[in-house]
This record gives C-alpha cells, sequence and structure tokens, in this order.
C-alpha cells in the first residue's frame, strides 16, 4: 500500500506548478488513481519480489565471497570459494561432469521422444484424450519421491528390469549399485517423464495450416520431404521453447538423485547432481558461503546458456510470417 | 509462402506414394501407440499390483497378479515403524491448500495489473517477472533458508507457505496475465461506466470468466507441492512435521527388503491425489499446458 500513494503525491506536485483545465485534470486524477490501484495489487508480488528474491539475490552474492556456517559471523575470503571450485575441489568438477552429462543426453532423448509421439498422435485419431492423458501422467509424478523410490527397486539387482532381460538371457548386475549405470537410470527416468513436452508439441503439431501440406503435395513432396520441409520448420519456435526449458530444468533436477542414491550422490558421485551437491555443501556441511558460490555460477552458466540460445535462435527459429 | 507455391502450375504428382489402406494406417498407428503406453506406464502399474502382493512375493515376479491379493501391505505400511502416514497426509493436505489459496490469490491479483492497468514502471516490472521465471531456485535456497532461520521459521510451515502468498511463482502469473489480455477489453469498459472500481471489475468480472486459468493454477499448484521435497527436507525436521514425501524417504531409510510392499503401498496412496484429480481435470489442464509450456 505504502508504494500506492507515490503516484498521487508526484501529480500534486506537478499539478501545483501551472494552471490546469478541470478537465485535464480529471483525466490525470483517472491516470493517477490507476497507477495507484495498480501498486496496490501488485503489493503482495512486489514484496515478494524484494524480500524473497531481489534480497536474497544480492545476500547469496555477498555470502558467495565469505565463509559462513550459520553459527559465527561470515568471514569475507574473496574469490576463495570459486578458486576452490576450478582448482582443488574435485568433488565440484566430478558433480559438474555429471550435470552435463545429464542434461545433454537427456534433453535431446526428450525431444526426439516428445516430437515422435507427437507426430504419431497427431490426424485427430480416436481415443486421443484418453492417450494424452495416460502420455501425460508420468509428467505428474516424475519428480516425485514416490517415483524415485520406485525407479531404485526396479533398477536393483533383482528389480524388474533385470527380471526383463533376463528372459533375453542377458544378466546384468544393480543398475543404481553401479557407477556406471546409476546415472543411466536417472536419464530414462527424465525421459520417462516427456509427456509434458509432447503435449505441447501436439498443439503445434495442429496449427501447421493444412494448406502447407496440400501445396507440398501437390509439388510432389513425399512423406519426409513433408516432415523436414513443413512440419520441422513451423516447429521451430516450440523446439526452441522446449529445448530451453528442458535444459534449465535438467540443470536444477535434484529429488531423483537425492532418492536413488540415498542422499549421497553415490555409488562413487555418479548421481552427484550439482543441486544435490551444492544442497550437500550448504546444509550438509553448513558451508553457505561456498554453497552461494555454486548457486551464482549456476546462474551465470545459465544465463550464458540461454543467451547463446537466444542468440542461434535468429538462425533457425522460424516465425510464422516470413 | 503459401501464396508462391500456389501460384506455380500445379505439376503431375510424382514421387507420391499409393497410400496403403487407410484402416490398416490406422490400426498400426493404434498398435504403437498402445506398446509405448504399455511400456512406458508398466512400471506404475506393477508398483501398485506389487502394493497387493503378500511381501515374501514382491519381487519373485515381472507379472502383476497374484494368488493371494492382500491389502496387509497398506494396514502395515500406514504405522510401520515409527512412522504415522495419517499425520503426513494431515500434512501434506494442509501445506498444498494453503499454498493453492496463496498462490490463486497473489497470482490473480499481480496478474490484474499487468494485464489491465496502466502505471508506471510497468514494462520494467513486467520484464523483472519474465527474468525470474528463469532464475534457478538455488541462488536463493541458501540465503531464503538463513532468513527463515533468523526469523524462527524453521520447523513451521511458513517457509513452505509465505512465499506463495507473495506471488513467487512467476510462471503462474504470466499464465494468468496470457489469460486475461485474452478476454475482451469492452467487458471492464462498460463495467467502469456503471461505475465500478477496479477492485470490483478484478472480482465481478475477470475472475469468474478467468475461472479456466484459475483452474490450471489451482492443479498445478497442488502438484507441486505435493511432491516438494527439498522444501519439507530443509524446513521440517519435526517428524511429526513431516508431509508424505519425507515420510517415503524415512520409509525408505529405515526399512529393508522385506517391508517393500509398505513402502509401495504408501508410494501408490501418495500418488493417487495427483493422478485422481489429473484425470478429473485433464480436458481444462491440457489446454493450459499446450498454451503456456507448464510442467
Amino acid at each position: 500500500m505504502t508504494s500506492g500513494t507515490t503516484p498521487q503525491q508526484t501529480l500534486t506536485k506537478t499539478s501545483a506548478g501551472r494552471e490546469a483545465t478541470p478537465r485535464q485534470l480529471r483525466w490525470r486524477s483517472r491516470k493517477a488513481r490507476e497507477a495507484a490501484a495498480a501498486y496496490a495489487f501488485l503489493t503482495p508480488w512486489l514484496l515478494g519480489m524484494v524480500l524473497l528474491t531481489l534480497g536474497p539475490m544480492l545476500y547469496s552474492l555477498y555470502l558467495s565471497f565469505t565463509r559462513y556456517d550459520l553459527l559465527s559471523d561470515p568471514k569475507w575470503v574473496g574469490f576463495a570459494n570459486f578458486v576452490q571450485m576450478f582448482t582443488t575441489d574435485s568433488r565440484y568438477l566430478k558433480s559438474v561432469g555429471v550435470t552435463l552429462v545429464y542434461v545433454l543426453v537427456s534433453v535431446p532423448l526428450l525431444l526426439v521422444v516428445s516430437l515422435l509421439l507427437a507426430l504419431l498422435l497427431n490426424k485427430g485419431m480416436r481415443f486421443l484424450t484418453a492417450y494424452r492423458v495416460l502420455f501425460y501422467v508420468p509428467s505428474l509424478i516424475g519428480a516425485s519421491v514416490a517415483i524415485a523410490a520406485l525407479w531404485r527397486m526396479i533398477f536393483g539387482a533383482d528389480g524388474i528390469i533385470n527380471q526383463a532381460l533376463a528372459v533375453f538371457g542377458i544378466h546384468h548386475s544393480s543398475w543404481v549399485g553401479s557407477p556406471h549405470d546409476a546415472l543411466t537410470t536417472l536419464i530414462i527416468l527424465a525421459v520417462w517423464a516427456f509427456g509434458s513436452m509432447m503435449v505441447i508439441f501436439l498443439a503445434g503439431v495442429r496449427q501447421v495450416p493444412r494448406e502447407l501440406y496440400e501445396a507440398a503435395s501437390i509439388d510432389g513432396a513425399g512423406v519426409f520431404r513433408k516432415f523436414f520441409s513443413v512440419t520441422l520448420p513451423m516447429l521451430t519456435p516450440l523446439i526452441f521453447f522446449n529445448t530451453l526449458m528442458a535444459t534449465i530444468g535438467a540443470f536444477q533436477a535434484f529429488t531423483g538423485a537425492y532418492v536413488v542414491s540415498g542422499g549421497t550422490g553415490g555409488p562413487v558421485d555418479s548421481t552427484l547432481f550439482y543441486t544435490l551437491y551444492l544442497y550437500l555443501q550448504g546444509f550438509a556441511e553448513l558451508n553457505m558461503g561456498y554453497a552461494a558460490a555454486m548457486a551464482w555460477v549456476l546462474v551465470i552458466v545459465l544465463a550464458a546458456v540461454s543467451g547463446f540460445f537466444f542468440w542461434t535462435a535468429r538462425f533457425w527459429v522460424h516465425y510464422g510470417d516470413e | 509462402m503459401t501464396s508462391t507455391i500456389r501460384a506455380r502450375a500445379p505439376r503431375p504428382i510424382f514421387g507420391r506414394k499409393q497410400s496403403t489402406n487407410p484402416v490398416i494406417r490406422a490400426v498400426v498407428r493404434h498398435a504403437l501407440i498402445v506398446c509405448a503406453l504399455a511400456i512406458l506406464l508398466y512400471p506404475l502399474v506393477w508398483m501398485v499390483a506389487a502394493s497387493f502382493r503378500p511381501s515374501n512375493q514382491i519381487f519373485t515376479t515381472l507379472g502383476l497378479f497374484s494368488s493371494h491379493p492382500t491389502l496387509s501391505n497398506y494396514t502395515e505400511g500406514w504405522g510401520a515403524g515409527r512412522l504415522n502416514f495419517s499425520r503426513y497426509f494431515f500434512n501434506s493436505f494442509l501445506i498444498a491448500i494453503l499454498s493453492i489459496a496463496g498462490n490463486l490469490i497473489s497470482c490473480s491479483v499481480t496478474a490484474y495489473a499487468f494485464a489491465r492497468l496502466n502505471f508506471p514502471g510497468k514494462k520494467f516490472l513486467f520484464a523483472l517477472l519474465l527474468g525470474t521465471m528463469f532464475l534457478p531456485f538455488q541462488v536463493t535456497l541458501v540465503p531464503q533458508y538463513i532468513m527463515f532461520n533468523y526469523l524462527g521459521w524453521i520447523n513451521t510451515y511458513l517457509p513452505l507457505i509465505v512465499p506463495h502468498w507473495l506471488g513467487v511463482n512467476a510462471f503462474f502469473i504470466f499464465l494468468m496475465v496470457q489469460f486475461i489480455r485474452s478476454l475482451p477489453r469492452e467487458l471492464d469498459d462498460s463495467a467502469r461506466l456503471d461505475g465500478c472500481g477496479h477492485f470490483r471489475i478484478f472480482t465481478r468480472i475477470i475472475m469468474p470468466l478467468a475461472l479456466p486459468a484459475v483452474g490450471v493454477v489451482a492443479l498445478f499448484s497442488f502438484v507441486w507441492s505435493w511432491n516438494d521435497f527439498l522444501g519439507p527436507l530443509l524446513y521440517l525436521g519435526r517428524s511429526d512435521l513431516w508431509t508424505v514425501p519425507l515420510g517415503l524417504k524415512a520409509f525408505l531409510d529405515s526399512t529393508g527388503q522385506n517391508s517393500y510392499g509398505g513402502l509401495f503401498a504408501m508410494s501408490t496412496l501418495s500418488l493417487a491425489p495427483i493422478v485422481g484429480f489429473f484425470i478429473l481435470a485433464q480436458r481444462l489442464l491440457l489446454e493450459g499446458i499446450a498454451t503456456t509450456g507448464l510442467k
């Protein structure tokens, strides 16, 4: 509410300077009332912005240059946290590697699988609503503890995955217990929840104007030619959006890795996701300055990745009316 | 683009395969989709089936059916060891309801201001809103914890609820802004001529029309609050305050091979509200997802 009074104060100041006609006054006061109302409506959000987002961001920027364990006062250490990350902390570098593999494998797989199924579901077929609902269910629950716990079971030594493989004569040890395979199970978990992306693609595929396909047919284009010359270019804005959101989301994955590894990031740090390591540093070891520094590195990396995406967009994203 | 293509003289149709029987094609298509769904949902169905099997049979079979279906996993899992799932479900519902209410109120008033009102600084604030949609939550994790700790909010539900009353979820606000912008402005104008103020226009005209968007926000608030693991893990140490995900985690930590039946039973119960609400409201939700890209 306090911020709502400012526009009115400025109004009385400006209108005091020179004579204004009653009509101008009425118009200005209507504008001022609207601004006051707007700031009244925005008050909760503005409070949250300052107290829960901008303020904490600045504070964590300060903390990233300190050692802080919550018990004694923060101690200024300059760039020591950042230097430690990239020189002596091998677990940090390992967590960066694990996260990069996870992002670079799961995001393209997600795109391909969801696009393929969106194309399969296109064509106004029967049961479309039911199919859409069923494909979406994993997206709703994929980030839950229940599903991560289930994953830990089915990819265990005698889980159903190994039982299914045994039917084909393949004998495999525990997936979640092996440093080579544990990350694979988390990538499968991410791809399993492809439904939300598929629904977005499906909406996009259905908006491609029919005339484009008709025109392509007249020009003699086959199924594949139509896909690469019509469908794919028309979908590039959605591919761009989905890639960006999935990449940002994948950098922030936490629950699956925590539950599957029992909160350790193991075996041998093979599932030590960036956010999991940040959590362990900040809240298990109480290295809050170090955790804040890690968070800021992530902000900068994500800003750079997003910026790069937006820059490349002009070369490959096709916006309708050109 | 279309017009240039059409302007050319139509060529004779070469290279276009004689299409196979449409019935066969539809059958193949449906078969592929059903196969994909079967693979996708099998782990889930298997878990539900396993939760009704006696403990000694759970891992012995890939199949779904048991010769001795039982409810004992549910009765034993509900209060296994020192766990108390009545409490966890109650706590989860309480937090979810208060979060939903907060999100609905704070996000809709914010969205109304951005969608309908003019005010100085609007462009800047809207850019700020969009910026926070891409901000990784980790950057505020540590300082928020320090702040809530300083306020004495550890082991209370306040850190999990208050942020939702202050519109921290930029995605919800953005979704509602987009929706309100699509409503015809003439309605506001005529209400204004009738002497309605902004608050009345918001409550009497905009909100009733924005119910589809409100539904999407409510359901996603529920899903995110219900699935939230990191928040409760950080702020709820006392076991009587735990939510369902923390109960499941404790179950997983404390038990051996022989009590997986109880774990599967409780996991099934924990997923039921989300899947249930989703199926009830799926049409509304999937339209919302398709237009906004929410997960």
